[in-house]
């Protein structure tokens, strides 16, 4: 057990050294993003349920959020990189407020979906297939 | 899931107790490892689960690392609006529509093999290129340790009002006009004012009319009385009334 734990931080040293050494970048942030805005659009391709739709449309707008606030954020950026300012944070609470509009529509009309066909199954959405 | 998780951690915790010192550590980084890890692990987690109870409290927790993540980018007011009206609102509502809705079928609803295998390597290809763009430009990816900046959260609010006070983007001239954001605050709002009266339409209550208290006296007088004949009897008796 005592070999395995030092085995596994010898293994791990160079990697995990440099990432806690290393101050985070924008490029971490965009890891980050990615992975969110991904997630986001496999969940809202793969759920059949309508919830779980909204919720990949979420994760994609919190994955875009990541990346305006990172983009931002005075903490980050190396010399003699661009930067959005102030502006990042702005646009990221807009996409805040608009996403709970977005929510709030979106869970009218899943509801409402529900009361007329008695499910949430969007493949059963299909009344207007010509 | 767990074990997934569990084991780099472990690895991590045990490099910085060997090998690396203790004040050479830094806790920004150690934090921000922390709660990314939490906010990507949370988000696959979402897409893996099945049943929608589960997706929305990993989605719970996937946003609230999200909110820790901007505090520690010095953007300490959109973190707090974050958690409180993403976390707060948005999802509550959400949580409330999956109450709603969660009738034993529809709990967990699978999706077939060949479409989890089909959106597994549409998401691996688009990850692929979206960390490629990521690490693509430099400064970006080396940052210099900054000084501490000046809370946000008042260039914030005078933004908002139309005035900015903030410090110029990098590139741009300190004498530019820069808009602020009145317009869209205002657009914003009253564009939350229809969205919220539209909602509360579309998921109205059917119910059956009540029938009004006029309607039920006329129905009470019979089917045959049409209007034009209750007038003109009523005519009738104002004029047999006037001659008497």
């Amino acid at each position: 057990m005592n070999t395995l734990a030092t085995g596994l931080s010898f293994a791990a040293t160079p990697l995990v050294a440099g990432l806690f050494d290393a101050p985070v970048g924008v490029a971490h942030y965009l890891v980050v993003g990615a992975i969110l805005f991904t997630s986001g659009v496999v969940c809202m391709a793969l759920k059949r349920n309508a919830l779980g739709v909204l919720m990949g449309i979420e994760l994609v707008l919190n994955g875009a959020n990541v990346n305006f606030v990172a983009f931002s954020s005075p903490y980050l950026r190396g010399e003699g990189a661009a930067s959005l300012g102030l502006d990042g944070q702005l646009i990221a609470l807009f996409v805040i407020l608009l996403a709970a509009a977005e929510a709030a529509v979106a869970l009218a009309i899943t509801l409402n979906f529900y009361n007329n066909h008695a499910t949430v199954d969007i493949d059963r959405a299909d009344d207007l297939k010509g | 899931m767990m074990s997934f998780g569990v084991v780099p951690l472990a690895g991590l915790v045990a490099a910085v107790a060997v090998d690396v010192p203790f004040a050479v550590v830094n806790w920004h980084s150690v934090l921000f490892l922390l709660f990314a890890a939490v906010a990507c692990a949370c988000a696959v987690a979402v897409v893996l689960a099945d049943n929608v109870v589960r997706m929305a409290f990993y989605l719970v927790l996937s946003l609230a690392a999200t909110a820790g993540l901007f505090f520690l980018a010095g953007a300490e007011f959109v973190g707090a609006m974050q958690l409180m009206i993403y976390v707060g609102g948005t999802l509550v509502l959400l949580v409330f529509g999956v109450m709603l809705t969660a009738q034993a079928p529809f709990v967990a609803i699978k999706t077939s093999a060949g479409d989890r295998v089909l959106a597994g390597m549409v998401g691996a290809a688009l990850l692929a290129v979206l960390l490629q763009a990521a690490f693509r430009v430099e400064p970006w990816r080396r940052p210099a340790m900054a000084a501490v900046a000046a809370p946000a959260a008042t260039p914030i609010g005078m933004a908002l009002l139309g005035v900015r006070v903030d410090e110029p983007a990098a590139g741009v001239p300190t004498t530019a006009v820069r808009s602020g954001y009145l317009l869209p605050f205002e657009i914003v709002s009253v564009h939350l004012l229809v969205v919220l009266v539209g909602a509360a339409y579309l998921a109205r209550a059917k119910r059956r009319r009540t029938p009004r208290s006029i309607d039920v006296a006329a129905s009470s007088v019979g089917p045959v009385v049409t209007a034009r004949e209750a007038a003109r009897s009523s005519a009738s008796a104002l004029v047999s009334g006037g001659g008497r």
